[in-house]
């Protein structure tokens, strides 16, 4: 709920704002206190919220399911291994489906790409002034509980699907092949005058559609959820607006977080079986 | 929303993480799916194969079953003959050991009747003589009128 002596502006741009530790201006390390703070320390920072939320949701997906892996058994499964088999059962037919290479990486990838990534946007659905209320008793002044939320960690994981793309490129295609899926595409000749003349062309098109990948990939992610935090706090400004407009935020949350979670889980899926899809690209041999 | 090192940060972590993922976690828990697999897969052949086994056990106990009916009857029947046969001859052995103690019977009686006869002629003789004595008083003398008893004995 919104302190009273907080505008709205300042209340949804306190939400907006990660616990950012970095470099200060004056030379010395520590907490950013402001927006205007965190920016003027530029590249060398790092947001201790995303961080740890991200941190602590995949060591409990990998707590958990490693549990259950240590208890595995091909006799009757307990509940919890049952839960996990169902889970591990399900992406494994996903990348069966999509992936049509041999590769022992992708498979467990796409697990924890997929469990992962639905543990941290699972976190919108926490109202979104619990836990940095929590927070701030402890006298922490910003805290953004939602790391899929921050561009950081959206672009850090499809960073990440992104190199392994190219590193799987070049070591299936090698570098030449890997350079001919570049340039000697969409526009083909038999002519290598032509083929010469359409190589900056080709290599511009495939460039643009290659990079493209990683970036709509973190996009899409960080977009949707962005997004559903952002109705999640307009919603929550209507809790101080009297009984009646706050039984109105009651009931709007609900009606979102239901909605919100076909978006928290669905996000999760495409981002978990485009990356099984654009490994699958890249270990295709043209 | 500063691009940082945040993004690096989370880039390791996601790499962490899938390591760990890829060697402690789908491993064992593909393991345990591929072996259940397998243990289903043996069972429903082992079941399938008792089932197969138990057929061909109920044909051969069939067959088992037919053959000794057959016996059965054949011993049955076998028996019946022969017991027929043993009636048959104890039925022509006792007609005529029936016929031999009836023909030894009937000669006995003869006999008897022979001896009874003769007993009862002499002593009807002496009972007449005497009677007749009685009567005519001692007139008649035994030795003349001996012949004439004599008669009267085989007469009766």
């Amino acid at each position: 709920m919104a302190s009273e002596n907080l505008t709205s502006t300042a209340y949804i741009k306190h939400h907006l704002q990660n616990l950012t530790f970095g470099l200060r201006s004056d030379g010395s390390w520590g907490l950013a206190h402001g927006a205007q703070e965190a920016r003027e320390m530029g590249f060398w920072a790092i947001h201790l919220d995303t961080m740890f939320w991200s941190i602590f949701l995949g060591s409990m997906f990998l707590w958990l399911f490693h549990k259950a892996a240590m208890r595995a058994t091909s006799d009757t499964p307990s509940g919890l291994l049952n839960f996990v088999e169902w889970v591990v059962e399900f992406i494994d037919d996903n990348v069966r489906g999509s992936f049509s290479g041999k590769n022992p990486l992708v498979a467990p990838l796409a697990l924890t790409l997929f469990v992962w990534i639905l543990l941290q946007n699972t976190m919108d659905l926490v109202p979104v002034d619990w836990i940095p209320q929590i927070a701030h008793l402890f006298g922490i002044e910003y805290m953004k509980v939602v790391p899929t939320t921050d561009p950081n960690a959206t672009f850090g994981m499809s960073f990440a699907v992104f190199g392994l793309m190219l590193y799987y490129s070049l070591k299936i295609k090698g570098p030449l092949g890997f350079a001919a899926e570049l340039t000697m595409q969409p526009f083909e000749a038999k002519n290598p005058f032509l083929k010469i003349l359409f190589m900056p062309v080709n290599l511009f098109l495939e460039g643009i559609g290659l990079l493209s990948k990683p970036v709509s990939l973190s996009l899409r992610l960080f977009g949707n959820l962005f997004a559903g935090e952002m109705i999640f706090i307009l919603i929550a400004l209507l809790f101080s607006g009297g009984i009646v407009l706050g039984l109105l935020g009651g009931v709007l949350q609900w009606a979102w977080a239901v909605f919100h979670i076909l978006i928290v889980l669905l996000q999760a899926f495409i981002f978990m079986v485009l990356t099984v899809v654009y490994l699958d690209m890249a270990h295709h041999e043209h | 929303m500063n691009i940082n090192l945040t993004l690096f940060g989370q880039s390791f972590a996601f790499f962490v993480f899938v390591w760990f993922c890829m060697k402690f976690i789908w491993p064992p828990i593909m393991n345990a799916l591929e072996q259940r697999k397998k243990t289903i897969a043996d069972g429903l052949a082992a079941a399938e194969r008792g089932k197969r086994e138990q057929e061909l056990g109920e044909q051969r106990a069939t067959e088992v079953i037919k053959v000794a009916k057959g016996k059965a009857a054949e011993v049955i029947a076998s028996a019946e003959k022969r017991g027929a046969e043993i009636v048959d001859q104890s039925k022509t052995d006792a007609k005529v050991e029936g016929e031999r103690i009836i023909t030894a019977a009937r000669a006995e009686i003869e006999q008897e009747a022979q001896r009874a006869r003769e007993a009862l002629r002499t002593e009807v003789a002496a009972l007449a003589a005497a009677g007749a004595e009685q009567i005519l008083g001692r007139e008649i003398d035994s030795t003349v009128h001996a012949q004439m008893l004599d008669e009267l004995a085989t007469q009766l």
